[in-house]
């Protein structure tokens, strides 16, 4: 395999990787203040309908994106209606939204476009087009340096850009600041939180608002920047990869990058099985290397490498009086 | 004290949260414009109309009732087994082996012996994830969803590499030999005087469906098994206190869930198809999420909350055959009846609740008998 190969693949893995590490920060808030959220894959499809209906219409894609946050932020919303104030069960609840949006962005996208259940295609400004850093032409004759900037660090959409400035915001509101600490005490131990004077359910709710808007941006990422429209059920599981990540992470902003980023290796390696084949020799299949992220994630889980502990009181409503 | 009757609990509630999500529908369906009305009309003419529609209803409701049991025996304790559509493909997978590489004499010894491998194959795919929650502490939930892809990714890879005949490009396993070719509903039927549609897809897998929701009930509420889940369901500590192995139940329990799943198979497999397709389980996994929710867990509400979401299975092919509503409108009433049954099941209660309460208080007291003196 040569060098130009070698960051082609890695381009489509960072292309790759944007979505997945979006909503694995999306899921990163919830499950930290306790809300277990398996509708990350539900509330990327949503998102992903509206920026691009919305930029189809309108042609101008920062009103898509808007419109996708929204939608994504609306069932965030429902969730947390569910878990939160009637405390419901909150994993029947994030099945409930996936099913939710899988249905609602076909029924809508027919009803207003009749293509199908597709959007028309995005063309021009309807779409985040890549953006060439400065200096890319300039730097692109040098050796190894040259393609390392022009192909892999330029070029991208401002999405990616702003997915991966947001693991070290991430970081720092998790770390660093009076509302990350709380948060991640509710995550742990509500009834501290609580006697403290810190108010659970609006902890919360914040938590899966934030959710709600990473989910949307994810969501209008694969609609208007990684392909040009909206077709039926193109988040294709990509939430549940998140969800993956985000085990194989331990919960932790900076392990997200690194696992989202080697998920979304393998996402660009099922697609290129001839470097595989150069690598190492034998052919595998395909559909052996897309199951890869689940079986490593069971293993993770299992604890055979590295334990993952989730917050102690995920998944568990908090009732105030006992 | 219980606040609500048990008559509220068992009916009002469900009730209440299927006209919350028919209500919720309706608007969907106004909101793409069309009318509601001519649709439900369309769905019932087309899934109960004519024994074509029933026959449909059925062979959907069959599927649905293997899932929702599936579902159902996890949830009673407290288990939540997302992974009935990853059982499902691999009972597919049993079923496909069992018909395609054993001479089977006579259907009813090939029923028998596709029923015992879907199940075996549906029970191992759900005995790991129990396994790594009972032994390692993984989250069920998270293990099973990750099993589903697996499921799809090593059927999509057999079909693909392995059991595609020569020659075909259609990622399938040859049609199975005509002595596994269940009886229909129409062969069924037809000796006692009733010409039932020829075409519908229901046969007697609906017979072992029904047989497996009896069972079930026996199961749970007739057997110490079934009391040693339950109580497990209600509470861990106090069921172990009383001597029961938590490791024992989840594995059980978890495998007689997977072996419903993987059975769902002699149906749409074995039954319809009669060969091994990519993608036969069509969803039905978790469909029986919703069942199950509808049901209440209960045998009896399964089978019925089976028929409902088979009618609307039915119907919602006949809507989109005949107008511009497309399939997935089924796909959103699915939701819809998941987030009422299952997650808001506590904004439906408290509400109720509260009423019931009023009630009672405001009926005066009955008079209250004096207790018998003791003797001096």
């Amino acid at each position: 395999m040569d060098y130009l190969t070698l960051i082609q693949l890695l381009d489509s893995t960072v292309r790759l990787a944007t979505p997945l590490l979006l909503a694995c920060l999306a899921g990163l808030f919830s499950e930290r203040a306790g809300i277990f959220d398996i509708g990350l894959d539900g509330k990327m499809l949503a998102a992903a309908f509206f920026s691009a209906a919305i930029a189809a219409i309108t042609g101008n894609v920062w009103l898509g994106l808007l419109a996708g946050i929204a939608a994504s932020l609306a069932l965030s919303l429902l969730h947390g209606l569910a878990s939160i104030t009637f405390r419901g069960n909150q994993l029947i609840s994030g099945v409930a939204i996936n099913f939710l949006a899988a249905g609602l962005t076909v029924l809508i996208a027919q009803s207003w476009f009749q293509q199908g259940g597709r959007t028309p295609s995005l063309i021009g400004g309807a779409r985040f087009n890549p953006i060439t850093l400065p200096f890319a032409d300039q730097i692109e004759p040098l050796p190894f340096i040259g393609p390392l900037y022009a192909e892999l660090i330029s070029g991208h959409s401002i999405l990616v850009y702003m997915a991966f400035a947001a693991v070290p915001l991430t970081w720092w509101i998790l770390y660093r600041t009076r509302f990350g600490l709380r948060l991640r005490a509710v995550g742990e131990n509500p009834a501290a939180v609580d006697t403290a004077g810190v108010s659970v359910i609006g902890l919360r709710y914040s938590a899966v608002c934030i959710c709600g808007v990473l989910c949307g941006v994810a969501g209008a990422y694969l609609s208007t920047a990684l392909q040009a429209g909206f077709i039926k059920d193109m988040s294709a599981g990509r939430g549940y990869i998140a969800l993956a990540a985000l085990i194989f992470a331990k919960w932790r902003p900076w392990y997200a990058l690194w696992a989202t980023l080697l998920f979304g290796l393998f996402g660009a390696l099922e697609t290129r099985p001839d470097v595989i084949e150069a690598l190492i020799g034998i052919k595998v299949q395909g559909q052996l290397l897309g199951a890869l992220p689940y079986v490593m994630t069971v293993i993770i889980l299992a604890g055979f490498v590295g334990k993952a502990i989730p917050p102690r009181a995920g998944g568990e409503p908090y009732v105030k009086e006992r | 004290m219980d606040v609500m009757p048990k008559w509220a609990e068992v009916v009002l509630v469900p009730l209440i949260s299927l006209l919350l999500a028919a209500i919720l529908s309706a608007l969907v369906i106004l909101g793409i414009g069309e009318d509601p009305v001519a649709a439900v009309k369309l769905m019932i003419s087309g899934a109960l109309g004519s024994t074509y529609g029933w026959g449909y209803t059925l062979y959907y409701a069959t599927n649905f009732m293997f899932t929702g049991l599936c579902v159902a025996i996890a949830f009673h304790a407290r288990l939540f087994n997302i992974g009935g559509e990853g059982q499902a493909m691999l009972g597919g997978l049993g079923v496909a082996l069992a018909c395609l590489y054993i001479p089977w004499p006579h259907w009813s010894l090939a029923l028998l012996g596709a029923t015992t491998m879907a199940a075996i194959f549906g029970a191992t795919w759900a005995a790991i994830p129990a396994f790594l929650q009972a032994k390692r502490g993984s989250h069920i939930v998270i293990t099973t969803i990750m099993f589903n892809f697996i499921a799809a990714a090593v059927l999509n890879y057999t079909l693909v590499n392995l059991m595609r005949p020569a020659g075909s490009m259609d990622p399938a396993t040859a049609r199975f030999p005509d002595a596994t070719k269940l009886p229909t509903l129409h062969d069924m039927l037809a000796p006692i005087g009733i010409n039932f549609s020829k075409a519908a897809p229901a046969n007697i897998s609906l017979l072992v469906a029904i047989a497996a929701c009896i069972f079930l009930w026996v199961l749970i509420w007739r057997t110490r098994l079934g009391y040693e889940i339950r109580a497990y369901g209600h509470s861990e500590s106090a069921a172990k206190y009383a001597g029961i192995s938590p490791f024992k139940i989840t594995m059980i329990a978890m495998t007689i869930s997977g072996a419903l799943a993987g059975m769902m198979a002699i149906n749409n497999v074995m039954g319809e198809a009669e060969r091994l397709v990519l993608n036969a389980t069509e969803g039905a996994g978790f469909i029986g999420i919703a069942v199950a929710l509808m049901g209440r867990s209960h045998p009896l509400g399964v089978f019925l909350a089976a028929i409902l979401f088979g009618f609307l299975y039915q119907g919602g092919a006949e809507l989109a055959l005949w107008t511009t509503i497309p399939r997935e409108l089924i796909v959103v009433i699915q939701a819809l009846v998941i987030l009422f049954t299952g997650a808001l099941d506590n904004m439906v209660r408290m509400p109720l609740e509260k009423i019931f309460l009023t009630v009672r208080s405001l009926r005066p007291p009955k008079p209250e008998r004096k207790p018998v003196e003791p003797a001096e």
